[in-house]
């Protein structure tokens, strides 16, 4: 578990360091998973104590949202002048990414011959 | 002379350790309800924890920032728990090659109308700046979108609570919607879930098949990616 974990920082050191070299606006952490997956991928396999230590973490991952979420609560006067425009964002936004994403899949699906063929076989397996 | 109960509760509601200790119990006390629910999307873990957490605060008097002392060794975790989301990646990378290009058109169309759809909506209906800069990566894991929101300058915690609603809310949508729409590939589905509700969205496509979480979880990672790249490059386009 150490190492997978001193793994994990290590990555997300180097994503850091990698984005204030590089002078781009995009978040360590991110360069951190890309940083993983090249490795892995290298690799050829996910070594048993990576597996275990990103499952363990990935499992009560909204545990680690606790500690921001609360501060909302020195936000509680935004939410509560601007509840309108933030729920129709919430919602609409929602409901037209869900519909623009099935919509482009099903259709770039068909036009390149990778239709759900599988997907049949598929559900039965499962 | 020993110490009065009042005196030891000065001393503990100032220390970090009593609240890293409430923050691991709210959350195994709403997890626990989460569970007993059947994980109703509507019972997240994460809402009740906060709400549980801020009555407390409130309650005892307790600035945020004496929580936060407390709270951030939890809070630190967050950076390499992102990088732990390249696991599944990898592993869903190497099953899926197959979709590589719906998956990249759908990915890039529903990465865009996420972050345009949200903050065009919010911008008509007169929200202000900070509101704006804080909704959109509000489609993608907390992680990823606190800190796409610390990049260009919006409100990071503002931005958790908008990621947590997105969540349920593509969470109770995604299934009556797509029936009612007729969509039964469960390939898209699921990825259409990860895709809009990062997360929440893909527990609650497991929940529907393993194909269309497999698919929710891959989406997920991606659309962390591709909109950590997208809103700072929109971010500095529009200032």
């Amino acid at each position: 578990m150490i190492v997978a974990f001193s793994l994990f920082v290590l990555c997300q050191l180097i994503g850091e360091f990698l984005v204030r070299l590089a002078n781009i606006s995009v978040p360590g952490p991110v360069v951190g998973i890309i940083l993983l997956v090249c490795w892995l991928s290298w690799r050829g396999e996910v070594p048993a104590d990576v597996q275990r230590t990103s499952s363990g973490l990935l499992t009560h991952l909204s545990l680690l949202f606790i500690p921001a979420g609360t501060g909302v609560m020195v936000h509680i006067h935004k939410l509560r002048v601007e509840w309108l425009p933030i729920l129709g964002a919430l919602l609409l936004g929602t409901l037209l990414t869900l519909i623009v994403t099935v919509l482009v899949f099903i259709a770039v699906s068909r036009l390149t011959g990778a239709g759900p063929a599988a997907d049949a076989a598929a559900d039965h397996a499962s | 002379m020993r110490p009065s109960i009042s005196s030891i509760w000065v001393y503990l509601s100032a220390s970090p350790l009593l609240w890293l200790v409430a923050t691991l119990w709210a959350y195994i006390l709403a997890h626990w309800l989460h569970e007993r629910s059947g994980r109703n999307p509507l019972v997240s873990s994460v809402s009740i924890a906060v709400i549980a957490l801020i009555t407390l605060l409130v309650a005892t008097g307790t600035p945020y920032e004496t929580y936060f002392q407390g709270a951030q060794f939890v809070h630190f975790l967050l950076g390499p728990a992102t990088v732990a989301l390249g696991v599944p990646l990898y592993t869903h990378l190497a099953s899926v090659r197959r979709l590589f290009v719906p998956m990249l058109a759908a990915l890039v169309a529903g990465s865009v109308t996420a972050i345009v759809s949200s903050v065009g909506v919010a911008w008509l209906a007169g929200a202000d700046i900070l509101t704006l800069k804080s909704l959109a990566s509000k489609s993608v894991t907390t992680p990823i979108a606190m800190a796409v929101t610390q990049q260009i300058g919006g409100l990071p915690s503002l931005t958790a609570v908008f990621v947590i609603l997105t969540g349920i809310i593509g969470a109770v949508l995604v299934t009556p919607l797509f029936n009612a729409l007729g969509i039964r590939d469960r390939q898209a589905r699921g990825f259409a879930a990860g895709v809009a509700a990062h997360g929440i969205g893909t527990a609650r496509a497991f929940q529907v098949s393993d194909v269309s979480g497999a698919f929710a979880g891959i989406a997920m990672a991606l659309n962390g990616i591709l909109t950590a790249i997208l809103v700072p490059l929109f971010a500095r386009f529009f200032s």
